[in-house]
C-alpha cells in the first residue's frame, strides 16, 4: 500500500506487530489444539468415576484407573491389548502380501479384464465398508465367523485391499520396467522378479501400507461393534468405547486412562513417520 | 483390417481343412474344441474343470438361483436370508462359469484360426509354460479378487437385492417370510411424507456438512501454513509437531473427548468459556442446529493437520524466482498468494482435496461417536446430525429397517459413483496436463 511514504521506523514497527500477529495466531491455536489432549490426560488421572467435577488439574492425583485397567480381575483391557495386536499383525502382513501381488499383477502385466479391474478398484475404494454392514453380518453368521477374530481380519484386509492395491501399483509404475525386463532375459521367472527385484525396491510403500493397515484396528470401533459380541473378544476401541458408551458420565475417566494409553504410542509413531506417511498417501492419491 | 485378412485368407492358409467355427462349436463341450485343435492336454484339463464344477456346483445353483425368484415358501422353516445370500452367490458363480465358458469357446477359435494359418501345435510343456506365462497375472490377482468378491462385492449386491424387499422391523425372517416388492421401497422414501422430509433434510445438511467442514478446514490448513511458512518465524519444527497432533492422535478418542467437553451440563465449553463470557450455556448436544456448528468445528481441529502438512510441503518446494520476479514487478501480497501460492498449492494437491470431501461426506465416526447423530428431531426418522451414512446405520441397527435403509444405501452408491466418475476424469486430465 503506501510504505514507500513512511519512514523506516514505522517499516520495522509494522514487522514487528506483523511477528506479533502471527506468534498469536500460532499460539491461539497451541491452545486450540493442545487444551482437549491436556484435559483428557489430567482428567485420567483423576480419582473420582465421572466427567461431572472432572478437573484438568486433579486436586488429588491418583492412578487408581490405570491400575484397574490393568490389574482388577473385572478388567479385560489387557486381552483387548492382546486382540487388537493380533487382528492388526494379521491384518498388517497378510493385506501388505495381497495388495503386492495384486498391485504387482496390475502394474506389470497387460492381461484381459485389467482396465476394467481397475476402474471397479477405482469405484469400490469409494464405497464405505459400511453401506453393507447387514450382509456382512449375515454372511459371517451363516459361515460362523460372527463374533470371532478370524472373521474380523477377514474383513479388514478385504476392505483394504482396492484402496492400498491403488497405492502400490501407484509407486510400481514409477519402478523402470527395464530392472524386470532384464531380470526376465537373464531368465528370472516371474515370482523371482516380484520377489527379488521389485518387492525390495517398493519397501518404503510397503512400509506405509503395512503401518496403515497395523493402525486401522487400534483407530476403528465401528467394525468391530458389528462383529464382535463378548467382552473378551474385543479390541480396545471397541472396549474403550463401551466405557463411555454404556454409562456415559460414569466411567469416562477410565475411559480417559484407557485412550491416554493407546493414544500415545500411536500419536508417537505417527509423529516420526509424518513425512513417510504423509507423502505416501500423496504420491498414492496423484498416481493413481 | 480387412484386406490384410482376406490377404491372408488368400495367401496364407496352409491347412484349409481345419475349420475355426467346428471347433469354436465343438467346444460347447468345453475341452472338445482344443481336442479337435490337437491339444489334447489342454482339451483334457479344460474338460476335467468344467465337469468338476458342473457336478460339484449344479445343486447349489439351481437350488441358490430358485430360491431367489421365491426366496423361501414355508415361514418359521425357510430363511429368506439365506435363500437370499445362496442366491446371489450363484449368481456370482454363474457369472464366473460364464465368463469362463466363453473364453474356452473364444481360445478354441482362436487356436483353429492360428493352425489355418500355419501355427504349429507347441507340445504339452510348452503349452503348459504358456499357460503359465499369460495365467501369472490372474494367479496374482485371484487371492486379493476371491476377498474383494466376497467382502465387499457380496455385501454390495446383496444390500442392492434388499432395497427390493419388505424386510423390516415387522416382517423379519426366520419367523416371516420376505417378499419382491419392485420399487415400493424408493417410491414410498419419496412419496411417504415422514420419509421425504426426512431424506431431504439429511440429504441437504450431508451436502452443507460436507462442503462446510472440509472447505473450513482446507482454508485454515492454507492460512496456517502460510502463515508459518514466513522466514521470520522461529520454532518452525515444534509448530508443525504440535499442528500435526490432531491427525496423529486417533480420532474416535478425540471425537469422545470433545463430545464431553462440549457436553452442555458439565462440559468445560460451556463452564469455562461460554457461561463467564454470555452468561448463558449453550445447548450444543440437544439442539440440533448446535450440534452441527460443534461438529463443523471439531472436523475443523481434526482435519486440517493433513492438509496443513501436504500444503507446507508445496509451499517449501516453490522456487522463490517466482517471489523475486513478482517483487520485481511490483505485486503486493495478495497479488502474489493469488497468483503464485494459490495456484501452485491447488495443482499440487487437488486430487487429495478432492479425496478430503469425500471423504467427510461418509464420515460417520464423527457424526455418531459426537451426539449419534441426534438430537432426535420430531416427525423424521433421522436425528438432527445425521448424514445419509449414519441415517443408514441408525436404520439397520436401531430401527431395523433393513429396506429402506438398503434403498437409501442405493442412491448413496450413485450418489458416490457419479462423483467418483468425475473424479477420475479430472484426475486423468491432470495427468495429461503434465508436469507444471
Amino acid at each position: 500500500m503506501s510504505t514507500k511514504n513512511r519512514k523506516p521506523m514505522s517499516k520495522k514497527r509494522k514487522n514487528l506487530l506483523e511477528m506479533i500477529g502471527i506468534y498469536t495466531v500460532i499460539g491461539i491455536m497451541f491452545v486450540i489444539i493442545l487444551y482437549p489432549l491436556l484435559w483428557t490426560l489430567g482428567v485420567s488421572f483423576n480419582p473420582g468415576r465421572g466427567l461431572y467435577g472432572a478437573q484438568i488439574i486433579p486436586d488429588n492425583w491418583s492412578l487408581a484407573h490405570y491400575e484397574w485397567l490393568f490389574f482388577d480381575p473385572r478388567s479385560n483391557y489387557l486381552t483387548w491389548y492382546k486382540n487388537t495386536l493380533i487382528v492388526a499383525l494379521s491384518v498388517s502382513a497378510l493385506a501388505t502380501f495381497t495388495v503386492g501381488l495384486t498391485a504387482y499383477a496390475f502394474s506389470r502385466y497387460r492381461f484381459k479384464g485389467r482396465k476394467n479391474g481397475l476402474y471397479a478398484f477405482l469405484l469400490l475404494q469409494m464405497f464405505p465398508v459400511l453401506m453393507a454392514m447387514v450382509a456382512l453380518y449375515i454372511l459371517l453368521n451363516t459361515v460362523g465367523l460372527l463374533d470371532s477374530l478370524v472373521g474380523l481380519i477377514i474383513i479388514y484386509i478385504g476392505g483394504a485391499i482396492p484402496m492400498n492395491a491403488f497405492l502400490v501399483k501407484g509407486y510400481f509404475d514409477t519402478l523402470p520396467r527395464e530392472l524386470d525386463e532384464s531380470a526376465k532375459i537373464d531368465g528370472a521367472g516371474h515370482f523371482r522378479i516380484f520377489f527379488q527385484i521389485l518387492l525390495p525396491l517398493a519397501k518404503p510403500i510397503l512400509a506405509v501400507v503395512a503401518l496403515f493397515n497395523f493402525m486401522a484396528p487400534f483407530m476403528d470401533f465401528i467394525l468391530p461393534r458389528i462383529v464382535l459380541r463378548s467382552p473378551e473378544n474385543f479390541t480396545l476401541a471397541l472396549g474403550l468405547f463401551n466405557f463411555v458408551n454404556d454409562e456415559f458420565a460414569n466411567t469416562f475417566t477410565r475411559f480417559a486412562a484407557g485412550a491416554i494409553l493407546i493414544a500415545v504410542p500411536i500419536a508417537l509413531v505417527y509423529l516420526f513417520l509424518q513425512r513417510y506417511l504423509i507423502s505416501g498417501l500423496a504420491s498414492g492419491a496423484t498416481k493413481g | 483390417m480387412a484386406t490384410k485378412n482376406s490377404h491372408d485368407r488368400d495367401n496364407n492358409i496352409v491347412n484349409p481343412k481345419h475349420n475355426p467355427t467346428v471347433a469354436a462349436l465343438l467346444s460347447i463341450i468345453p475341452g472338445l474344441g482344443q481336442a479337435y485343435n490337437k491339444r489334447y492336454g489342454k482339451g483334457a484339463a479344460l474338460f476335467i474343470l468344467f465337469a468338476a464344477f458342473v457336478i460339484a456346483m449344479i445343486d447349489f445353483i439351481t437350488t441358490g438361483l430358485q430360491g431367489l425368484v421365491t426366496l423361501g415358501e414355508v415361514p418359521r422353516e425357510d430363511d429368506s436370508r439365506v435363500f437370499l445370500s445362496n442366491g446371489i452367490l450363484s449368481l456370482i458363480f454363474t457369472a464366473f462359469f460364464l465368463t469362463f465358458y466363453i473364453l474356452n469357446i473364444q481360445d478354441a477359435f482362436k487356436d483353429a484360426k492360428r493352425i489355418q494359418l500355419g501355427w504349429k501345435v507347441p507340445n504339452i510343456r510348452e503349452g503348459f509354460k504358456n499357460a503359465w506365462d499369460t495365467g501369472f497375472p490372474y494367479l496374482l490377482v485371484g487371492p486379493g479378487l476371491f476377498l474383494l468378491m466376497f467382502v465387499v462385492v457380496f455385501p454390495l449386491l446383496f444390500m442392492v437385492f434388499l432395497a427390493f424387499t419388505n424386510y423390516n422391523l415387522y416382517n423379519a425372517p426366520p419367523r416371516h417370510l420376505l417378499e419382491w416388492v419392485g420399487f415400493e421401497n424408493f417410491i414410498n422414501l419419496f412419496t411417504i411424507n415422514e420419509w421425504r422430509n426426512t431424506f431431504i433434510n439429511v440429504l441437504s445438511w450431508t451436502l452443507i456438512w460436507t462442503f462446510v467442514a472440509t472447505t473450513l478446514q482446507i482454508a485454515l490448513a492454507m492460512f496456517l501454513a502460510i502463515l508459518v511458512n514466513d522466514p521470520r518465524v522461529k520454532f518452525k519444527k515444534l509448530i508443525r509437531t504440535v499442528f500435526i497432533l490432531p491427525w496423529a492422535v486417533p480420532a474416535f478418542v478425540t471425537i469422545i473427548i470433545f463430545s464431553a467437553i462440549f457436553n452442555d451440563n458439565f462440559g468445560a465449553i460451556n463452564l469455562q468459556i461460554i457461561e463467564p463470557l454470555f452468561n448463558t450455556r449453550i445447548p450444543w448436544l440437544q439442539d440440533p442446529f448446535w450440534t452441527r456448528v460443534a461438529l463443523i468445528l471439531i472436523q475443523v481441529w481434526l482435519g486440517f493437520p493433513f492438509v496443513y502438512a501436504l500444503f507446507t510441503g508445496v509451499l517449501q518446494g516453490i522456487s522463490s524466482d517466482w517471489y523475486e520476479a513478482a517483487d520485481i514487478d511490483g505485486a503486493n501480497r495478495w497479488q502474489k498468494f493469488r497468483n503464485i501460492t494459490f495456484p501452485h498449492l491447488m495443482f499440487a494437491t487437488a486430487p487429495l482435496l478432492i479425496m478430503q470431501y469425500s471423504f467427510n461426506f461418509n464420515n460417520f465416526n464423527i457424526i455418531y461417536l459426537f451426539n449419534q447423530g441426534g438430537p432426535a428431531v420430531r416427525g423424521q426418522t433421522a436425528g438432527g446430525s445425521d448424514i445419509l451414512i449414519s441415517w443408514i446405520y441408525g436404520l439397520t441397527f436401531e430401527n431395523q429397517q433393513f429396506n429402506m435403509a438398503a434403498a437409501i444405501s442405493i442412491i448413496l452408491g450413485l450418489l458416490v459413483a457419479t462423483f467418483a466418475f468425475f473424479q477420475f476424469r479430472r484426475s486423468r486430465s491432470f495427468k495429461e496436463e503434465g508436469t507444471f
